[in-house]
């Protein structure tokens, strides 16, 4: 069995130039060709490689001295730049920050549920917090119901600012607010669950998925690296309809008044 | 006996705005574009935020489910709007085919109308469906928004014999905004003029 096992091969700094280098190479030819993206890529690449060691760092020292407050506060602060992106990722934006709250807000929830779900009840770790599953579990959480809710969200938003007349119309014939944006907002769900829906549909026959591949290459059996895909995909399934049914239960609330008229005042379209 | 009480109505550009008008009667209004009259109509259906209060026959509209008030008080706009494919989704759910039927005639349609698809109507088709559609849920007040502009004779006739015959068989209360003098004249018991967000009575010039 040990020897079926291939070890992690560490990289030197040298290994990550080289592939670095294929960057510059692609911005030399974009620079060539007149493409105009050479400065966004050199730029985000920087961007990644910065961010990147600075989260290695920390969960070096988090690994180190495993505390339950720190991670608790790390946590809450990708919750909340995930929030952050969200509403960055809007066209239309409703107004006193219930965006960034809605979106923050079912994030926070759906996102942090699941998480503890998956430690406490599947992984159940000791402690259950260890970073070493804590931190990447919530990331992936993170990262997909960011993805699900902005997507959501912004079709939400945007459905409803272009179909404005014809849900003052459904009003105006007397019926409820809630009956005259409901296929607005299941199509906004829709909307918000098709990439990972998607996702699952071509994990293994079109796409290794991210984790399992990076699980594979530091030198876990394939199965056992299959079985952890599975129910971090589950996880993350759940974890966006649920965080995205709320966003759109929360958000959809302040197109309305007490008097359920529409108010489009509330929505502002962002500059381009 | 007033069916419709407006009291001291005041919205950002509007009022304060008092008008009453019996079960059974029509109010009309003209007026300049801009001077409030589309406004006037949406608050009195709730559709926009406004101050004072709205009456149908003794119940005030800040009591009633806004649903039930709007369905009760029928806002009908002056461009008409559609979001289903066919003229069936705009029509409720549960109605009587016999009842519908009578009004499709009498708007010149057939029965059939219902499975058209709606960008195949033209804008006289849809004015008048769109009437129909609101006829059919029973309102006890009508706000009717320039329902006969941009038509031609023919089909603002139509429209005219529809709410004409609604109005008699279910006493209800119309308030008609028109451009039309002679329109005013000829539907209404009662004339305003609307300026710059205030109403004035007027006289019907025969």
């Amino acid at each position: 069995m040990e020897q079926n096992t291939p070890s992690l091969v560490i990289l030197s700094t040298t290994d990550l130039m080289l592939a670095a280098l294929l960057i510059v190479l692609l911005a030399l030819l974009s620079r060539f060709n007149q493409n105009g993206l050479e400065k966004r890529m050199l730029f985000a690449s920087v961007r990644a490689t910065l961010q990147l060691l600075l989260i290695g760092v920390v969960l070096q020292t988090l690994f180190d001295h495993i505390n339950l407050f720190w991670i608790a506060m790390l946590s809450l602060l990708m919750i909340l730049l995930a929030g952050r992106e969200v509403e960055a990722r809007q066209q239309y934006r409703i107004e006193g920050g219930w965006g960034f709250f809605s979106g923050t807000f079912a994030m926070f929830l759906s996102s942090m549920v699941t998480t503890l779900f998956g430690l406490l009840v599947i992984i159940q770790y000791d402690p259950w917090y260890h970073p070493q599953y804590a931190i990447p579990l919530l990331g992936m959480l993170l990262g997909n119901t960011m993805n699900g809710i902005s997507l959501g969200m912004d079709r939400l938003t945007s459905s409803v600012w272009q179909q404005r007349k014809q849900i003052d119309a459904r009003l105006a014939l007397g019926e409820r607010a809630a009956d005259a944006i409901r296929v607005l907002r299941n199509e906004a769900i829709r909307t918000g669950m098709i990439p990972i829906l998607n996702a699952m549909a071509a994990a293994g026959l079109i796409s290794l998925p991210g984790m399992m591949t990076g699980q594979i290459l530091s030198g876990t059996p394939p199965l056992e690296a299959v079985k952890y895909q599975l129910l971090i995909l589950f996880l993350i399934s759940a974890g966006t309809g649920f965080g995205v049914m709320a966003a759109i239960a929360i958000s959809s609330r302040k197109f309305f008044d007490e008097r359920e008229r529409l108010r489009t005042e509330r929505i502002s379209q962002r500059n381009p | 006996m007033q069916a419709l009480t407006v009291k001291q109505l005041v919205t950002f550009h509007l009022g304060p705005i008092e008008l009453s008008v019996a079960e059974g009667e029509t109010a009309s209004i003209y007026g300049p574009s801009g001077s409030g009259k589309t406004l006037l109509l949406r608050a009195i259906a709730d559709l926009d935020p406004h101050q004072g209060e709205v009456w149908l026959k003794g119940q005030k509209q800040c009591d009633t489910p806004p649903n039930q008030w709007r369905k009760a008080v029928a806002y009908c706009a002056a461009e008409s709007q559609w979001w289903g494919d066919l003229v069936t989704h705009h029509f409720p759910s549960e109605h009587d085919p016999a009842h519908l039927s009578l009004w499709f005639e009498m708007g010149g349609f057939t029965s059939d109308v219902l499975n058209w698809s709606v960008d195949r109507l033209s804008s006289g088709e849809k004015q008048r469906l769109s009437i129909i559609r609101q006829l059919v849920r029973q309102p006890e007040v009508l706000l009717l928004d320039e329902p006969t502009a941009n038509l031609d004779p023919d089909n603002g006739q139509r429209i005219e014999e529809m709410i004409a015959h609604y109005q008699l068989h279910q006493r209800a209360t119309v308030i008609w905004v028109s451009h039309n003098q002679l329109q005013l004249n000829r539907v209404s018991h009662h004339i305003f003029r609307m300026d710059n967000g205030q109403l004035y009575p007027a006289e019907k010039n025969s």
